[in-house]
């Protein structure tokens, strides 16, 4: 059962053309990586659909209905959740409060409390009260996430989380996937590290400069035809 | 020595009127990077509005301030959301003149609907009730009212801002704008909410302002003057800064004027212009961006 | 890729001057030969009058040049009005210097003043710098109530002797035939002229220069500019300081017509900073046609409308809200849009065109 769906998406900054036309889905309980290049639109793509930029109204669809014209505000109400590139946390707020804000636009109740996120990422409990510019990458990435899960979303929209990362952090995050996934959180992974999607996905799009260039399964898909759908022949 | 003595303890005090206009401003940059031009113009329309409820409704000022602030919360949220709102953006330019634009309207409305007149909001046997602190200097009861005031509104709004899920809205839409959206935070209502906020912190201000000295139309520019120096001289980001501010401006007016009445404002205007040389951050500056200065 | 035949060559060239701007070169050397003659033609109230929109104009685009090129913003202006207005006084009451001689001295020490006060509010950026400048302002005005020999608290009138010592009032009074005090108004008529005219070309100067370029670029983008080389903090001083020294003069000219001066006055925010700010908002920011329109529109508008008093204000008040809120761009700025216009040919304009190799 189809939950969200893109369908001829595109996106501008200004008078540049980011997005041209992407139809994408993702499936009840999926989770789905995008793939690409650096400016291919993988991150334009998640904020058009988390409501940070203009789209066309009918461009994305959630549950079948159209909430391309709604504020972002409205669409976390909604459900959908973006955990920002390069975590984007609060500089005022502690842990803590960076976690509880997260919660602030709630639309109902669900799983994810605080107490469900110490136990999911459990470093952060020690540092409930801390600023969080003193923290490392991987305890930011993990508030980030936690932060984001707050408001009990049924789609999570993951923006790099292993950009900058050590991959023994990165596999700690990853691992926390599982747990998301149990809760009936459909994941949406936009990523560079293309092996760590992979392993993660049941499906991967793959985009290049603005338009979708692949999409597939990824055991069904060679080493080639994704070389060539991240770089362009 | 009693003279000096005298000087700084009514510096002191003086400065707890200015952390009160203070307040306000800091709160309205804090929350939404909007200098308001018409702060000090407010601060004066306030002191219209409880002079004119404590007339028509034979209340003292106290009271009729009391009624005055649900008054005034209305008036900032409606301000922010029918006009200020609109002016928010990347450019500077929109919110400076617009507010600038506000501060002669509201400056050439109370001319014509109150007049010229020199007002002030009588209290009774208040206004001019005194005790003694020893080593010979006395100090008015309405300016250590002042003080105390202006002490309990930031103890307020530190709690409000610290310890309220609303107040970690306001820091986090302070901090990073777009994020705050993707927290369910409907930004254009909380700096609704947080003008309407700062518009009864101004009010407090404004019934101090009243019973302390006469008040008419035309001072709202030099109120926020000195709101601004307060804000400047203790540094962004902190309410209790805020406090320091005002109280070194006031100590500044009140021992320039130890030397010759007449160089009152002028010292503060120059401690001000000393502290933005040497210390531009302001004196206890707790701001992570550094816009201002 | 290719086909045959090689194409004529492609050659580029700058293009400032349009037919507009040239229409406008002529139409203005008309204009300011007319207005150069009219004391000769026109009523003494009309001479009066017009001095006011020609320093008003100057004051415009001045603040339009800090404000809307180099994105200094501010609200503080009438301390070198002021400033300039006192140092006339002070240098022919006390200093027995010649009226006309004053006044381009009085715009040299307003900017050299203007570096010290550069010094201390430029470490304000944005509103902030706005109201530091305004609070600049108000310790000028205090410092002057200060000095006794200028009247203090209350202001002081200019002597006779110095109102009289102005150069040509007696050729005037002859060619003219009119008496000393009309005599008067007619050289400060020309000398508000010659300030406008000479202020027009100093901005058009500045703006088509290198520095006028670094300033579109700072208006636009200015960190993109700091990246490209730009020396932000020495361009903005530049400006804010010649801006100080024309309106310095700008400043003693209006002193020596009025005769009379004081701090309230020659300081005032409502006088030198609200209406030149409405000037510039209602014509339109960032372009040298704007502040004109709108000078001719405020003129009018004192015209007719100031014996409303309080209600005027408010109105222009409201006028200035709506203008930045829905046209922003001002009056100018509409019509310019509309018709592709540009009077002042400050803008470069990339022209290419195809030559055949053989000519």
């Amino acid at each position: 059962m189809t939950l969200l769906q893109t369908r001829r998406l595109t996106a501008f900054y200004g008078d540049f053309q980011a997005l041209f036309g992407i139809d994408a889905t993702l499936g009840a309980g999926e989770t789905i990586a995008i793939i690409g290049a650096n400016g291919a639109g993988k991150s334009t793509f998640l904020k058009a659909i988390a409501g940070l930029i203009r789209r066309p109204a009918d461009g994305v669809l959630l549950d079948g209905k159209p909430i391309g014209s709604l504020s972002a505000f409205d669409i976390v109400k909604l459900g959908i959740a973006l955990v920002p590139e390069g975590r984007r946390l609060f500089p005022s707020l502690t842990v803590e409060e960076n976690l509880m804000i997260g919660g602030y636009g709630r639309r109902m109740a669900g799983p994810w409390s605080l107490d469900r996120v110490y136990s999911l990422f459990p470093v952060l409990r020690d540092r409930r009260n801390s600023s969080t510019p003193i923290l490392s990458g991987g305890q930011q990435q993990m508030v980030a996430i936690g932060r984001a899960l707050m408001s009990n979303p049924r789609v999570l929209l993951c923006d790099e989380i292993s950009l900058g990362l050590a991959p023994i952090i990165i596999a700690d995050i990853y691992g926390a996937l599982p747990q998301i996934k149990a809760e009936g959180t459909s994941v949406v992974l936009v990523e560079q590290d293309i092996v760590q999607a992979m392993k993660a996905a049941d499906r991967v799009y793959c985009f290049q400069e603005g338009r979708l260039s692949l999409s597939g399964r990824p055991r069904e898909l060679t080493r080639d035809q994704i070389h060539r759908a991240y770089f362009g022949s | 020595m009693t003279d000096w003595l005298n000087a700084l303890t009514q510096g002191v005090l003086l400065g707890g009127l200015y952390a009160l206009f203070a307040s306000g401003l800091s709160l309205i940059f804090g929350v939404m990077r909007l200098v308001n031009l018409a702060h000090g113009d407010l601060i004066v329309l306030a002191a219209f509005v409880i002079l004119f409820i404590a007339g028509k409704l034979g209340l003292d000022p106290f009271v009729a301030a009391l009624c005055a602030l649900p008054l005034l919360f209305i008036v900032g949220f409606a301000l922010q959301h029918i006009l200020l709102n609109r002016t928010l953006g990347r450019d500077l330019l929109p919110p400076l003149l617009v507010t600038f634009g506000l501060s002669i309207i509201i400056q050439n409305g109370l001319l014509e609907i109150f007049s010229a007149d020199s007002q002030r909001l009588r209290s009774g046997a208040i206004e001019t009730a005194s005790f003694a602190l020893g080593g010979g200097v006395a100090v008015g009861v309405v300016p250590v009212l002042t003080l105390l005031s202006a002490i309990a509104v930031i103890v307020l709004l530190n709690f409000f801002f610290y310890h309220t899920a609303l107040g970690r809205a306001f820091r986090a839409t302070s901090d990073d704008l777009e994020i705050a959206q993707l927290m369910g935070i409907d930004v254009n209502r909380i700096f609704s909410l947080a003008m309407g906020l700062a518009l009864v912190v101004i009010g407090i201000a404004a019934l101090y302002l009243g019973l302390r000295a006469n008040f008419d139309p035309s001072i709202g520019p030099a109120r926020l003057l000195y709101a601004f120096e307060a804000v400047i001289i203790g540094g962004l980001g902190s309410f209790w800064g805020t406090l320091a501010g005002g109280i070194v401006l006031g100590l500044a007016q009140t021992v320039g004027a130890q030397f010759d009445p007449e160089w009152q404002i002028l010292s503060g205007h120059l401690a001000f212009l000393v502290v933005l040389v040497l210390k531009p951050r302001g004196l206890f500056p707790r701001a992570l961006d550094g816009s201002g200065a | 890729m290719d086909d045959g035949e090689p194409k004529p060559a492609l050659t580029f060239r700058i293009e400032t001057a349009g037919r507009a701007s040239r229409a406008t070169l002529v139409a203005a050397f008309g204009a300011l030969l007319a207005l150069a003659l009219l004391p000769a033609v026109a009523g003494r109230n009309i001479i009066q009058d017009l001095i006011f929109p020609f320093y008003m104009l100057a004051l415009a685009q001045c603040w339009n040049l800090l404000a809307g090129y180099a994105g200094l913003i501010s609200v503080g202006q009438q301390a070198f009005v002021g400033f300039g207005g006192y140092l006339l006084f002070a240098l022919t009451l006390l200093g027995g210097i010649n009226p006309l001689l004053a006044i381009p001295l009085a715009g040299l020490l307003s900017a050299l003043f203007a570096l010290p006060t550069a010094f201390i509010v430029f470490r304000l950026r944005g509103a902030y710098f706005a109201i530091g400048t305004w609070v600049v302002a108000e310790v000028y005005r205090l410092a002057f109530a200060q000095f006794k020999s200028l009247g203090g608290g209350t202001g002081t009138s200019l002597a006779p002797s110095v109102t009289s010592a102005v150069p040509g009032i007696e050729w005037v009074k002859a060619v003219l035939e009119v008496r000393t005090p009309a005599a008067r108004d007619i050289i400060s008529y020309w000398v508000a002229l010659a300030l406008m005219v000479g202020t027009l070309i100093f901005v058009y100067l500045m703006l088509r220069s290198r520095r006028g370029l670094a300033l579109g670029a700072i208006r636009d983008h200015e960190t993109a500019a700091a990246g490209l080389g730009v020396d932000i903090y020495r361009t903005k001083l530049a400006v804010y300081v010649a801006t100080a020294g024309v309106t310095g003069m700008v400043g003693a000219l209006i002193y020596l017509q009025k005769a009379r001066i004081s701090p309230d006055a020659a300081f005032s925010v409502l006088d030198w900073t609200a209406y030149v700010i409405f000037i510039v908002v209602i014509g339109g920011i960032g372009t040298m046609e704007g502040p004109i329109v709108g000078t001719v529109i405020f003129y009018l508008m004192q015209q007719y409308l100031a014996d409303f008093g309080a209600w005027y204000l408010i109105l222009l008040g409201t006028l200035g809200i709506l203008v930045m809120l829905f046209a922003p761009r001002g009056l100018w700025g509409l019509i310019a849009e509309r018709h592709d216009l540009t009077l002042f040919p400050i803008r470069r304009r990339l022209v290419a065109c195809r030559r055949d190799r053989n000519s």
